[in-house]
């Protein structure tokens, strides 16, 4: 068997017994909690019983996987090359309330307001990745330290600008404190048409599905031939890997810890954007927060390749779409948590020990090839 | 090496994400694991569904959402009402999506806590317009949409009577959560409270966080250093509008052999450190299983939404709680109060 496709099996064999093992100690939690696996089960799968209600559901489940999707890329292009952006955070948070302001104060045709729109995120979410970048670069500050930090920072800024100088109009009797309302033309047409090809009702719940999700699917893509076929993307990761190395091989690991850093800050800028483009048309005190922190574990868990990080999104929004099903079934919805924490942890010891039989497997077909050959030395 | 290090920090990160997920456990804990029963036989066939959807923490809270839950639990003895109440996610991003599955799954009428689910209530009433909902804390801002306020200045009046009353320094003090319109409400009718009694007394007030940064609500640490400053300057009561942070509050006054006034729900009973219990004079009671009750029960006799409710001494959706005893002896003079009040003899001032 060739040694890729033998790797390829072992890292699905490694995920799908982590996943049954997940289930497995999360039964043990669902009865600890009185209630019924089985129930608890059935209802990760439960739509509703009208069409209707599937496709909301449907709608609910696609939607919270871009988010998570965009998430992952970011923190997984950092991880590229060992470098932890934790700052994603608080980078996505910036962006998406200076984006969400910036839209808000002109008009413009809808492909132009996105495109500016989409672009202020990522300039945002790209420079305030700069700064622990240069930071690492220039004083060899620790970056997970800086990002940390900056988050604190990012989250306190954020909610000062939506209650001061980003502060629009308050509805009567309303609390919420939001950035002033997106006029028509900034809004992400939904692709609810998807639903037509099925013979579905389109979802009705707001915003539809959102069309953002064509943007993310692109992301992905790009992301993966940038890191993958180019010349920049093999020095990211030369750089990653050793950086003397890559420094010798004329590949200067400076310059790519700030471009690393900066790509992943930029595309971190974006996980806000679906769902003030494609639903709330604001930044406001409602805006979902923790994306950040999450895409660590959907990183993680889709081993940093785009390919594993949209199946891990999935996974994810999969479980986070249950809470209220889950509920109705009568079981208590913070077992998706305890679901999604095992599956994280399991994975990642399931990755490990994939790694160590796939070289064991690879040393001793080497040394079958080699005979009874002694291996040559290299001088050091 | 930098692998080495790499997947040290790996471990690390997943550890981080364990953590977040037990916090998120210990919040969430407890939610929905009620039993919606089948509807007893007086209900007859038109079936009475209600669903209510809490606020981030859920159920549990010995607060907001348990006098919520409390109301609905009500409708279920009372009215035969078959009852479903689900919990948000710890980042609150499926408020919307447990409404409109409550909707879909038949519920009718439907209840969300908390002034949160304004902009969502708005849109899924949008999108069912034949279901009715209510949102407490927040205005109607839809034609199938009942507002379930409270006049908390009127009940925050009678804790200022009894803190003005009861205060050997004729020095007490307010914290506020979040200073928004709704905390200020507190701050308004308490700080008039007092004045009728004491119109010198002196009055410490302090608010955890600004407006639009709601971890003031759930900040206990915050909560006892603004506290402690009151006590240390001489205050010897003080009144707490902050949510989760009124622990800190009431730690403070432990320590410094003071009182406090609680809020919302009797804090005197649901707090568990039972040292703590003996420093809550009284609570203000903020009625929201009243209101819960009361709109399911409208609801029920045709009631359509589209205006707002709200909650005053005269129907008891605000009040005093008299654990403890500690008010009894002024019972007479707050009572006088706040039939002062009911007859509008006094006019409760809403702004600070």
């Amino acid at each position: 068997m060739p040694a890729g496709l033998n790797r390829a099996l072992l890292t699905v064999v490694g995920a799908v017994v982590a996943i049954v093992l997940a289930i497995a100690i999360s039964s043990v939690a669902i009865i600890a909690a009185g209630a019924d696996p089985v129930a608890a089960l059935t209802a990760f799968f439960d739509f509703g019983a009208s069409e209707r209600s599937v496709s909301n559901n449907i709608a609910a489940f696609l939607n919270r996987s871009v988010p998570l999707f965009i998430s992952g890329l970011a923190v997984a292009v950092g991880f590229r090359m060992n470098l932890f952006n934790i700052g994603v955070e608080g980078q996505y948070r910036l962006a998406a309330i200076v984006a969400a302001y910036v839209g808000s104060t002109f008009t413009a045709p809808a492909p132009i307001q996105i495109a500016v729109i989409v672009v202020v995120a990522a300039a945002v979410g790209g420079l305030y990745a700069l700064i622990p970048a240069v930071m690492k670069v220039t004083r060899g500050v620790n970056e997970v330290i800086a990002t940390i930090m900056l988050n604190y920072i990012a989250i306190n800024l954020t909610s000062f600008l939506v209650r001061g100088p980003f502060a629009g109009e308050r509805a009567e009797g309303q609390l919420t404190t939001t950035t002033p309302k997106l006029g028509e033309s900034a809004m992400f047409p939904n692709i609810n048409f998807i639903f037509d090809w099925f013979g579905q009702p389109p979802p009705t719940r707001g915003g539809g599905v959102w069309g953002f999700l064509l943007l993310a699917v692109v992301l992905g893509v790009v992301v993966w031939a940038v890191l993958e076929r180019t010349r920049f993307g093999f020095g990211v990761k030369a750089s990653g890997l050793n950086g003397p190395a890559a420094l010798a091989s004329g590949v200067d690991p400076r310059k790519m810890i700030i471009a690393a850093m900066v790509m992943s800050g930029a595309i971190a800028g974006l996980i806000g954007l679906p769902e003030i483009l494609g639903d709330r048309g604001a930044f406001n005190s409602n805006f979902t927060a923790g994306l950040g922190f999450l895409g660590i574990a959907v990183a993680l868990l889709g081993r940093n390749k785009p390919v594993g990080i949209a199946f891990a999104a999935l996974l994810f929004a999969f479980l986070d779409r249950a809470q209220g099903a889950l509920q109705i079934a009568e079981v208590p919805a913070s077992v998706v948590t305890i679901i999604q924490g095992v599956i994280v942890l399991l994975v990642v010891v399931a990755n490990e020990v994939t790694n160590r039989l796939a070289l064991r497997l690879e040393e001793r077909r080497a040394a079958q090839q080699l005979g009874s050959n002694t291996p040559v030395e290299v001088a050091a | 090496m930098l692998g080495k290090r790499f997947n040290r920090m790996a471990i690390g990160s997943v550890a981080g994400v364990m953590l977040m997920a037990a916090a998120a456990c210990g919040g969430g804990s407890g939610g929905g694991t009620t039993a919606s029963e089948a509807p007893s036989s007086e209900a007859s066939e038109s079936t009475l569904k209600v669903g209510l959807a809490f606020d981030v923490g859920g159920r549990g809270d010995k607060s907001f959402n348990d006098a919520a839950y409390a109301g609905l639990e009500k409708a279920k003895t009372d009215l035969g009402a078959e009852i479903k109440e689900l919990s948000p996610t710890a980042d609150g991003s499926n408020r919307g999506d447990l409404l409109r599955q409550l909707a879909d799954a038949g519920y009718n009428p439907i209840i969300g806590v908390g002034f949160a689910y304004g902009d969502d209530i708005k849109k899924t009433a949008a999108e069912y317009p034949d279901i009715q909902f209510a949102v407490v804390d927040s205005a109607s801002n839809g034609p199938n949409v009942t507002g379930l306020l409270f006049a908390e200045e009127q009940g925050s009046y009678l804790a200022g009577v009894a803190a003005a009353t009861k205060s050997e320094a004729d020095h007490v003090g307010f914290v506020g959560g979040v200073e928004n319109d709704l905390i200020k409400k507190f701050e308004a009718g308490f700080v008039a409270g007092v004045k009728s009694v004491k119109p010198d007394a002196k009055i410490d007030i302090k608010y955890l966080t600004p407006d639009g940064d709601f971890s003031g609500f759930k900040a206990p640490d915050k909560g006892k250093v603004a506290a402690e400053k009151m006590y240390q300057d001489g205050a010897d009561i003080v009144y707490h509008a902050a949510g989760d942070s009124g622990l800190g509050v009431f730690q403070a006054a432990a320590a410094a052999k003071k009182k406090a006034i609680g809020v919302d729900s009797d804090q005197r009973q649901t707090v568990k450190e039972t040292n703590l219990q003996g420093v809550i004079m009284t609570s203000m009671l903020k009625r929201v299983d009243v209101g819960v009750f009361e709109f399911i029960k409208a609801f029920q006799g045709g009631a359509k939404g589209g205006t707002n409710v709200t909650y005053d001494l005269k129907v008891d959706g605000v009040g005093l709680s008299t654990t403890g005893g500690e008010i009894d002896d002024i019972k007479d003079k707050l009572d006088a109060a706040k039939q002062d009040i009911v007859d509008g003899k006094i006019t409760v001032p809403t702004k600070p």
